[in-house]
């Protein structure tokens, strides 16, 4: 059956008074996206939102989250400059999580009416055996490092571009010219020959009738005129006088507080709980709501109920965890490691052959503890059951998400579940959809109420009821030849890793066996900021920078030699040795270390500086962090991100420590899991670099796994301990050159 | 009854005496600028001006504070006559970039507004101290940077002028 697209446009066109483009944007030019057509199979389309109005405003409507990393400004800005939009008459919207705005509903629906004939525009990039790629597109996913190198890149310029040629066909068959011969410019239409000019919202509903085309034609970089440049971010002036709205801030009328205490130990069970009378009797109190795993209380404002819930008496049921602590989870990776299944993770030469005429070997073992997310605002969620329906008011990394994981916990259909999106005070990966025990408890609390119920968590409950980066053991093997150049390459760790790719290296060693082993622990696990890179990238860089010493070469000379064939990695390695002076003297107590990691589609160096305090405390002085991200869409937001990202990395490696103690989380809370802070953060310097052909990388997540590695390496070179765990606060190093001591 | 004079208006509230400041305002003013960070004074998130001196309102009872001028984040934007006019602080935070997710971004402010108000050119080590607020997102360097351009006019404008106040 043919697809008829206009159809497709037409089932969207009236929205607000204003002409709507939805555009399913696939095969984009062949020229520069067939890398990633092949790299990211399935994930190739992505559908995007512009409106015009009557009055020339062009609304760029934004699947994605807003949690700081501006992607309600990237986004924007990449659309408007294909269709060559004047920035002022850009509005910007956040998606709402409904069906019209779930690409994968969209699309399914749409090849589901065709009789599951191909429509042109999305061959190669649907599965329709399995419509496995409308399930994963169903989402409004914000992670991965992925919306402006996916959304943005397959997405929004491909509909800039679409809307610019609609406009501009529009025109030229008003005017009864050519369409070649007329341009686009800041928002109009122009015919140069005749003088004759039209705004895109004069243009728009005529421009509706024109089908899309197929292969829209993007831009190459030179004609940009937005995208490379440090466009201010358009929520920070609501977030400078207390205006921007976040889940916690919603306040629908007639809310009540909900308060929760979950079973300290993962998997423990509510059994009852002692003085509910006498709870109902304080002040605001409206209810105590017992849960399978957790009980709440809901008040008329949270401080009574949270008051009331600390002198509530839940008896929650005993686990076979009850008496594991952390030495106990790393004594059974240990295990493990020495006698567990191994899995294949990467083979390449015949490492045992290598092993075994290797002239040295050697070894080492790293591990690194559980981490929370500690996002500043502590897990919430909103919800009012009403008439069979419900709302949900919360800061989400997946709307969507969020949409279906409360219909199926109220039991309605989807459509009748309504979110309303609220900017995210911090994501890190605690807000996807797989870290939801806030938005099910939230629902289950609310089905009690016909009024909204805002449950909130305490930082005490966020910090102990996480889904942690993990725990990992990792274990290392370094064969030499007679040369002593690295011939062998094996490393052995727990738990399979995503991105899959996180342990391996970009170093070229002919025989490299990778394996990881399983062993599963009760400690609930999820995404945290760049996943498993953030923990291999600190093995992996440590123990290359152990070989550089024991080779008796500079750290940065010995990675170099490894990366001949690797253009790319060496320039970000060299461009941040020289922005931080690797090659001449460091100043009188301080050292300096460089790691590299490759994540999310960037290649990042960087170079850290440290000092120890009298105490014998390390100090970061300075970092340098060179990325190659292949294109920089918005160099300022671009440049926040690294910092960030490095910051937050800095935060992990000077104390980020979850312990187990009992089967529970021993920490709680600030005072005890520590952020860096003004005084501790070091000075950042960031170099942005592209690659030409170069896909564009992503830029939220892959500052943060070099920086660990540059700094325990740096402490290396200053005091010739070697860290082999993680946080450093658990060392007290004594000033070079005397050899440093564990001091725990 | 407790009274409270909240950005120029006084309220009255049938509230506990020991409710938080941070709860007063959030629950029962709907000024959801304040955040709630912590608790426990460890983060700095719920920063409010009392009498113009920082204070961490998760920790402060309602009945410490009656007799006091309070400002939050959303008075702070506010001149004499009412309008919105956001102050060298803020304008600063603009410029800079400053906020990310901008969850400890009135927090943030309110501190160095403080600050800079009682001290238009703190040291580093003054600042380190005072500014004692957790950011997540890692804003430190830009913070630093907008800091030091906000004792840089300070400087210019050859004197000390108020910061965190509106003219």
């Amino acid at each position: 059956m043919k697809m008829n697209r206009r159809r497709f446009l037409l089932g969207t066109t009236v929205i607000g008074g204003g002409l709507l483009l939805g555009y399913a944007v696939t095969r984009p030019p062949r020229q520069s996206l067939a890398n990633r057509d092949h790299a990211q199979a399935g994930q190739t389309f992505l559908t995007t939102w512009l409106r015009i109005d009557p009055d020339n405003q062009v609304t760029v409507v934004v699947p994605h989250s807003e949690m700081g990393q501006g992607v309600l400004t990237s986004l924007p800005m990449m659309a408007a400059d294909e269709m060559d939009a004047d920035w002022d008459l850009v509005r910007v919207e956040q998606a709402p999580a409904t069906d019209l705005f779930a690409n994968g509903v969209l699309i399914k629906g749409f090849a589901m009416s065709m009789g599951l004939s191909v429509p042109a525009f999305l061959d190669r990039t649907v599965d329709f055996a399995t419509l496995k790629a409308a399930e994963i597109m169903n989402m409004q996913i914000t992670g991965g490092s992925s919306s402006v190198r996916f959304t943005g890149e397959m997405g929004m310029r491909a509909a800039g571009a679409a809307a610019r040629e609609m406009l501009i066909n529009a025109a030229a068959a008003q005017w009864n010219v050519a369409a070649r011969e007329c341009d686009a410019r800041n928002s109009y239409v122009h015919h140069e020959a005749s003088g004759r000019s039209a705004s895109f919202g004069e243009l728009a509903s005529a421009a509706a009738e024109f089908e899309p085309p197929r292969n829209p034609i993007l831009k190459t970089p030179d004609r940009f005129t937005l995208m490379g440049t440090a466009v201010p971010r358009v929520d920070i002036p609501a977030k400078v006088d207390g205006t921007a709205m976040y889940g916690i801030d919603a306040r629908p009328d007639g809310m009540l507080y909900a308060a929760v205490t979950t079973a300290p130990v993962f998997g423990g069970k509510l059994v009852r709980v002692d003085n509910v009378a006498a709870i109902m009797q304080r002040r605001g109190v409206q209810r105590v709501i017992e849960l399978d795993d957790a009980v709440a209380v809901v008040a008329d404002n949270y401080w009574r109920a949270s008051e009331a819930l600390k002198q509530l008496q839940p008896v929650f049921t005993g686990t076979e965890f009850d008496s594991t602590n952390s030495s106990d989870i790393f004594a059974q990776f240990d295990a493990a490691l020495d006698n567990g299944e191994r899995n294949e993770d990467v083979k390449a030469g015949d490492a045992k052959q290598a092993f075994d005429s290797a002239a040295e070997t050697i070894t080492a073992s790293y591990r690194v503890p559980y981490l929370a997310h500690a996002a500043m605002e502590p897990m919430n969620c909103t919800v009012h059951f009403n008439n069979g329906r419900c709302d949900v008011w919360t800061g989400t990394q997946d709307n969507l998400g969020i949409r279906g994981r409360v219909a199926s916990i109220a039991e309605l259909n989807e459509n009748d579940v309504t979110v309303h999106p609220f900017y995210l005070g911090g994501g890190f990966g605690r807000r996807l959809p797989q870290s939801t025990n806030t938005i099910d408890q939230a629902t289950r609390i609310a089905s009690y109420f016909d009024v909204p119920v805002q449950t909130l968590w305490s930082r005490e409950e966020d910090t102990r009821q996480d889904y942690y980066r993990p725990a990992v053991s990792s274990r290392f093997r370094a064969g030499l030849d007679a040369n002593g150049q690295l011939v062998a390459w094996e490393n052995v760790y727990v738990g399979k890793n995503e991105p899959a790719e996180a342990a391996h290296i970009a170093y070229q060693v002919p025989n490299q066996q990778i394996e990881y082993v399983e062993s599963p622990t009760h400690i609930p696990f999820g995404a945290w900021r760049s996943v498993a890179h953030s923990q291999h990238s600190f093995f992996l860089e440590s123990f290359t920078d152990e070989l550089a010493w024991h080779a008796g070469q500079d750290p940065l000379q010995y990675r170099l030699s490894l990366l001949r064939d690797k253009p790319r990695h060496s320039r970000v390695l060299q461009e941040a040795a020289a922005r931080a002076g690797w090659a001449t003297p460091v100043a009188e107590g301080r050292a300096r270390g460089i790691a590299l990691q490759e994540s999310f589609g960037s290649i990042v160096a960087e170079v850290a500086e440290v000092s120890l305090t009298e105490a014998g405390e390390v100090r970061v002085e300075k970092v340098v962090c060179a990325i190659d991200c292949g294109r920089v869409v918005n160099p300022d937001t671009a440049a926040s991100q690294v910092e960030s990202g490095i910051i937050y990395g800095l935060t992990a490696t000077m104390y980020g420590q979850i312990s187990i103690e009992n089967g529970r989380v021993k920490e709680s809370n600030f005072h005890d899991y520590e952020m860096l802070r003004l005084a501790e953060s070091p000075e950042i310097e960031v170099i942005l670099l592209e690659s030409d052909d170069a896909p564009i990388g992503g830029l939220g997540e892959p500052a943060t796994p070099p920086i660990s590695a540059a700094v325990t390496n740096a402490v290396y070179a200053l005091t010739g301990q070697r860290v082999r765990e993680l946080p450093l606060q658990n060392y007290r190093f004594l000033p070079p050159p005397t050899e440093a001591v564990e001091n725990v | 009854m407790i009274e409270l004079n909240v950005n120029g208006n006084t309220r009255q509230l049938d509230i506990e005496s020991d409710m938080p400041l941070l709860w007063a305002l959030r629950n029962e003013l709907g000024l959801t600028g304040t955040k709630f960070g912590c608790g426990i004074a460890a983060c700095g998130a719920c920063t409010v001006h009392v009498d113009g001196q920082p204070v961490r309102s998760c920790v402060t009872p309602v009945s410490a504070v009656q007799n006091n001028r309070i400002t939050t984040i959303e008075g702070l934007a506010v001149d004499a006559a009412g309008n919105r006019a956001l102050t060298a602080v803020q304008q600063a935070w603009i410029s800079h970039q400053v906020p990310q997710c901008g969850y400890c971004q009135s927090g943030m402010i309110m501190a160095v507004s403080a600050l800079l108000t009682e001290n238009p050119n703190p040291d580093a080590d003054t600042i380190n101290s005072s500014i004692s607020n957790v950011c997540r997102c890692g804003t430190y360097p830009r913070v630093s940077k907008a800091i030091q351009a906000l004792i840089a006019d300070n400087a210019a404008d050859d004197g000390p002028r108020a910061q965190g106040e509106s003219v």
